[in-house]
């Protein structure tokens, strides 16, 4: 079960998250990632102040946003329940170690297919002057009982 | 550094293989803080219907377009990135879950030079991500 009634519904900003250059490491590890986020000589290379985070990295900030909304009581969304149906990232500019991001989360659509329920969110990630990073797009698929 | 003018749709521009073990998973759970317990306990696994433990969907996804990044040379071009979750990557306690991704030109916008991927990530001869496709920005 998901609350339809959630549709259009807007989540508070969360607190601000600062991106460890030691975390975007970690992460570039985890993901397979080469020297591309885990040397910071060849980032400056680049033009860069510091290691630009591999281009699924936003999923970290997207996961605060979406915290909200599963131990929201009225989204009744059961997370062991829970599957991912498919993700997206837009940028409006790459996210660099050293940026202070915050996410506000909306629930775009909630539809009914078959039983199950899906559930499309777009959380909108800003800096630390309020401009639009990244929005990270994600449907989760509810299964039915 | 490729340049853009010397691309053609339908161009296989990186292919790579991976391996994806039980350590990599414990490893992306710490990276990503996703620490559900499917991606690395069997019981639970087999106890919720699964066929075992599977690889997260995001792993998967992070995976695929570190063949881009390495063309491109640079993360911070992929200005686009969305992929459909279509089939699970189990990976055995012992072994490992062997992924391949094939990167190919689907669409080359002149205007905005930017350059759509179509990324092809094949577990077990199947297709495990359904209209992966990158923007790479030039």
């Amino acid at each position: 079960m998901v609350n339809p009634d959630i549709q259009g519904k807007r989540y508070p900003r969360t607190s601000s998250y600062l991106v460890g250059r030691e975390k975007v490491r970690e992460f570039a590890k985890a993901v397979m990632a080469a020297k591309e986020s885990q040397d910071l000589a060849f980032a400056q290379s680049k033009g860069y102040a510091d290691l630009v985070v591999p281009p699924t990295f936003p999923v970290v900030i997207q996961e605060q946003s979406l915290t909200l909304v599963l131990s929201d009581p009225e989204a009744k969304i059961d997370f062991s329940r829970v599957v991912h149906g498919d993700q997206r990232f837009v940028y409006q500019r790459p996210i660099i170690a050293g940026d202070e991001l915050t996410s506000e989360l909306t629930v775009a659509s909630v539809k009914s297919l078959g039983g199950n329920h899906m559930v499309t969110f777009e959380t909108e990630i800003f800096d630390a002057a309020d401009k639009l990073v990244c929005t990270a797009i994600s449907t989760l698929v509810v299964r039915g009982e | 550094m490729p340049k853009f003018e010397e691309l053609t749709v339908g161009d296989v521009v990186a292919q790579q293989d991976y391996k994806i073990t039980r350590d990599s998973l414990v490893r992306y759970a710490g990276a990503s803080g996703d620490f559900n317990t499917i991606h690395y306990r069997d019981d639970i696994a087999k106890a919720v219907g699964l066929p075992g433990v599977l690889a997260h969907g995001m792993l998967t996804m992070g995976i695929s377009i570190q063949p881009v990044v390495s063309w491109v040379g640079d993360a911070g071009q992929v200005v686009d990135y969305g992929v459909r979750f279509t089939k699970p990557v189990v990976v055995p306690a012992q072994g490992h879950a062997a992924l391949n991704v094939k990167a190919t030109i689907g669409a080359l916008e002149e205007e905005t030079r930017r350059v759509r991927v179509d990324l092809t990530t094949t577990f077990e001869e199947n297709t495990v991500l359904g209209k992966s496709q990158a923007w790479v920005q030039f």
